[in-house]
């Protein structure tokens, strides 16, 4: 059972969702695919395990082979490479790795060759297992590092997805192979404008979906007229509550303060498994 | 000309909220929003589109039925796992073109793919550049890198001083487009413990692209001792705090009346916090 919660807008609270999720189930393994910015790890504060490197190949030009015919750079889409005269240059932050280029060099003068570009970090509190990538500072390309970081899922149990925030490429690869897509908002204008924005990327992966409303209490009805209107269940509602920003402001995930939560994330629980069955 | 992106690492601090309210305040800039896949800010200044252009990403790889002989081959060389069932999957396709130059039949076409609509507005405050990306689709950081390029045509063409970049979220592709050759960089961070984090991260970034790093703490009030973390930090790092913004509820109903908060409600907390950190940030500019 794979649950993704991901939100169009940042800041509303996927992260406290995920953790707190976990929690209350007692037993299950988080996946935050927000690679750019994990923060799961700040509020389970595990122990850590195990660390791998996170690779990508590129290219490098043997410069005894090449004749600077420039075919590699034509062909190349991401402008990864550059000739012109006796130069050849390749610009790996660019690189999407392909392959591309070595198999149209015609004097086999590219090779390619694994570079770093993040990690996939493992680690575990009590029975939850926790997995999230780290890009390194600089690199531009998510995506490879989320593929990673989903290399370890383990599906024989509850595993909950954490996205990052937006709805562009990042979400999809996380969201992509979910049983189930939790969206948490906030009941404002910008929360509004940014679920509807994601309720069609989750729609268009086909995926179910539900919504949980965060901070309610403040702002406007849109959203709730928006989820009656397209018929999109909300699953549960977490007020505004200065004790639960402060806990979260701490690291603190508020279900262990304030137990009386944990019987609702069970229920959240049930009401996406049984959103997965329908 | 000045170019300020205001960024977060963390979503959700306030980096539109922030912006708005620069826009109102400055008056002289021209505004880009490069949170191109979730914007907010033309919901703030409520922008009159001038002018739309088409924003083509990379190519799409289609392949032909009639010509495809279920060799298998672009399957086998496809590394973004797009090519299931001799069908190619847009949304994992990025465009990189092998398929297309090894199928021995020469039977995948290469397709252009609108990925979204690029904006120049006008607003009440000045001229506005924003765009929108197709859900889902790839390559945001090219359309944010034309939102900037049409901000700063517009800024040189029309003589303004100034550009104000509402920033997305994160420290990645989107991110690094919306700092190239930027002058400065606000950092908008709550005082949470992932707050400080991503703020750790975010500012790496602007080290990593030779930015001038700023901070601003918002919602400050919020956890005091935080935010004290957060000053000491930037003081060792020899960063300058200019703003510290306490939690407003006028914040969010400025943003249901969708007016930038030193409009609606200008006396108040936030706002008047907003304006200090304005005249403070607006040094940084004419020096």
């Amino acid at each position: 059972m794979i649950v993704s919660v991901a939100s169009g807008k940042g800041g509303t609270g996927k992260t406290s969702v995920v953790v707190n999720l976990a929690l209350s189930l007692g037993e299950a393994q988080i996946i935050d695919c927000d690679v750019e910015e994990p923060n799961a790890h700040i509020l389970l504060k595990p122990e850590i395990n195990e660390t791998f490197p996170v690779k990508l190949l590129v290219p490098r030009i043997l410069e005894e082979r090449c004749d600077f015919c420039g075919e590699c750079a034509r062909f190349c889409q991401y402008h990864a490479l550059f000739v012109a005269g006796e130069t050849a240059m390749v610009f790996p932050e660019l690189c999407h790795s392909c392959g591309g280029c070595s198999i149209v060099c015609p004097r086999e003068a590219i090779v390619e060759e694994p570079r770093q570009i993040g990690r996939v970090i493992k680690g575990s509190a009590d029975a939850i297992d926790l997995v999230y990538g780290e890009i390194n500072v600089g690199e531009p390309l998510a995506v490879p590092v989320i593929a990673a970081v989903k290399e370890h899922i383990n599906v024989n149990g509850i595993v909950i997805l954490d996205a990052p925030p937006g709805t562009a490429c990042p979400v999809v690869e996380t969201i992509h192979g979910s049983d189930f897509c939790l969206l948490v908002t906030e009941p404002t204008p910008f929360g509004l404008h940014d679920l509807e924005i994601a309720v069609e990327v989750v729609k268009e992966l086909g995926l179910p979906i539900g919504v949980v409303v965060n901070f309610a209490g403040i702002g406007d009805r849109g959203v709730y007229d928006f989820c009656e209107a397209r018929g999109i269940p909300i699953m549960m509602e977490i007020p505004f509550d200065r004790r639960i920003a402060e806990l979260y402001s701490r690291g603190t995930p508020f279900v262990e303060a304030m137990p009386e939560w944990r019987g609702r994330f069970k229920d959240l629980a049930k009401r996406i498994w049984k959103g997965v069955d329908a | 000309m000045n170019q300020v992106t205001i960024l977060s690492g963390k979503g959700g601090t306030g980096k539109t909220t922030i912006t708005a309210s620069f826009a109102a305040l400055a008056r002289n800039a021209v505004l880009a929003d490069c949170d191109v896949d979730a914007p907010n800010l033309h919901l703030l200044l409520k922008p009159e589109i001038q002018e739309t252009m088409e924003f083509k990403g990379l190519k799409l790889a289609v392949i032909d039925p009639e010509r495809c002989t279920r060799c298998g081959l672009c399957d086998e060389k496809c590394r973004f796992d797009a090519i299931q069932g001799f069908q190619v999957d847009p949304l994992r396709c990025e465009g990189c073109k092998v398929c297309v130059r090894i199928c021995p039949v020469g039977a995948i076409d290469f397709i252009d793919r609108v990925c979204g609509n690029a904006y120049i507005s006008k607003t009440k405050y000045g001229p506005m550049s924003h765009a929108r990306l197709k859900p889902g689709m790839e390559n945001s950081g090219k359309l944010v890198s034309l939102v900037r390029q049409n901000a700063k045509r517009i800024a040189e063409e029309w003589g303004y001083e100034l550009v104000l970049v509402d920033g997305p979220p994160g420290i990645g592709c989107p991110v690094i487009a919306s700092l190239a050759d930027v002058d400065k960089g606000l950092v908008v961070v709550e005082p949470t413990l992932s707050g400080i984090h991503d703020l750790k991260r975010a500012l790496e970034l602007l080290h990593h692209f030779n930015v001038e790093p700023l901070v601003c703490v918002n919602k400050h009030d919020l956890n005091p001792e935080n935010t004290r973390a957060v000053e000491e930090f930037c003081a060792r790092e020899g960063i300058e705090v200019v703003g510290l913004i306490p939690f407003d509820p006028d914040v969010t109903r400025a943003m249901v009346a969708g007016l930038p908060v030193v409009e609606y409600a200008p006396e108040s907390p936030a706002s008047r916090a907003i304006k200090d950190t304005w005249s403070l940030l607006e040094r940084h500019f004419y020096d």
